[in-house]
C-alpha cells in the first residue's frame, strides 16, 4: 500500500504539472482541492483519466469521485479494494 | 480624445524587453519553457497556475506581467479595462497535442487539462483572471500584427463604449518559434506617457 501512495503521488505531480512539489512533501492524509493542495475542477478530471489509463477503474458518478480524491489514502484505498 | 501607449512589452526567443530596453536576455538559447520559467522567478510571480499553462497562455501570461509590473492595477476600472490581441497560429501547439491524445483508437486518453487550451482566446481569460478584468476580450486571427484593426476597433471602444484601458498587442507560438508585443493603453495621460496610440504603434517594437 506505501508503494502504491508514493507512485500514485508521483504520477499526480507529473500529470497536474505540479512543480513546486514534491512526493514528500504530500501527505497521505493531505487535502487535495480547495484550500488543500489547491486543485481544481480540471485536475478531477485528470485524475478520472489517470485512474482509467494507469489502473483501468472508472468513476462515473462525482459523488463517489468526491469521496474516492479527498486525499491520497482515500485513492489508494479505492484502487486497493477494486483491483 | 487621444489615447497614450503607457507601457510595452515584447518576449522572443532572444529576449524580454520592456519599454524598449532588453530586460531579460535568453542566454545559452534555452527552450522557451526554461525562458518563461526563469522570467517567471525573477519577477517574483507567485501564481501556481502557471505551471499549468499551455505555451501560448503562458507567453500571453507572462509578457502581461511584465508589462503591468510598474503599474499599481488595483485602482483599475475593472470593467474599463479590455483585452484585445491578434494572433496567427491559434493555438495550435495544444489543437496537436490533444488530436494526438486521441487518434490511436486502441489508447484513447484525451486529457482534460489539454483540451481546455485548444482556443486561442484562454490566453485573454489567463490575464483576465489574474488582474480581475471583466470587460471585453477579444482575439483576433490575423496573418499579421495588424495594427491599423487593432487601433480602429479599440479607437471605438475608448470612444463609444466608455472603456479607459486597454491590453492589446500580438502573441503567437507555434513549435517552431514565439513572440509577443504587449501594450498598454490608457485614455488619461496621467500615468508616464510613453507615445501616442496610432494606427502604427507596432513600431515600438525593437
Amino acid at each position: 500500500m506505501d508503494n502504491l501512495r508514493e507512485k500514485l503521488k508521483v504520477e499526480i505531480i507529473e500529470l497536474l504539472n505540479l512543480e513546486d512539489m514534491t512526493p514528500s512533501g504530500i501527505a497521505n492524509d493531505d487535502i487535495l482541492f480547495g484550500e488543500g493542495l489547491g486543485l481544481d475542477s480540471i485536475d478531477a478530471l485528470e485524475l478520472i483519466v489517470l485512474l482509467e489509463k494507469n489502473y483501468q477503474l472508472k468513476i462515473t458518478s462525482a459523488e463517489d469521485g468526491k469521496k474516492i480524491f479527498q486525499t491520497i489514502d482515500t485513492i489508494a484505498q479505492y484502487i486497493e479494494s477494486n483491483k | 480624445m487621444k489615447s497614450y501607449i503607457t507601457s510595452y512589452c515584447s518576449i522572443t526567443p532572444e529576449s524580454c524587453s520592456l519599454n524598449g530596453k532588453v530586460k531579460y536576455q535568453n542566454l545559452n538559447n534555452r527552450t522557451f519553457n526554461d525562458f518563461s520559467k526563469s522570467i517567471y522567478k525573477q519577477e517574483k510571480i507567485a501564481y501556481p497556475k502557471f505551471s499549468k499553462m499551455d505555451g501560448l497562455s503562458k507567453l500571453a501570461f507572462i509578457a502581461s506581467e511584465v508589462l503591468l509590473s510598474s503599474k499599481d492595477t488595483s485602482r483599475w476600472n475593472e470593467q474599463q479595462t479590455a483585452i484585445v490581441l491578434g494572433n496567427k497560429s491559434s493555438s495550435i501547439v495544444s489543437d496537436q497535442k490533444h488530436y494526438d491524445s486521441y487518434k490511436d483508437r486502441a489508447s484513447y486518453f484525451p486529457s482534460p487539462a489539454v483540451f481546455v487550451y485548444t482556443l486561442p482566446n484562454i490566453m485573454l481569460g489567463e490575464i483576465s483572471i489574474k488582474n480581475k478584468i471583466t470587460g471585453e476580450t477579444s482575439c483576433f486571427i490575423q496573418d499579421q500584427f495588424d495594427s491599423t484593426f487593432l487601433y480602429q476597433y479599440i479607437k471605438d471602444l475608448f470612444d463609444s463604449e466608455g472603456y479607459h484601458r486597454c491590453i492589446t498587442g500580438w502573441v503567437d507560438y507555434t513549435p517552431f518559434d514565439y513572440e509577443a508585443h504587449l501594450f498598454l493603453v490608457s485614455k488619461s495621460d496621467i500615468e508616464e506617457v510613453k507615445t501616442i496610440f496610432d494606427h502604427n504603434f507596432k513600431r515600438l517594437i525593437i
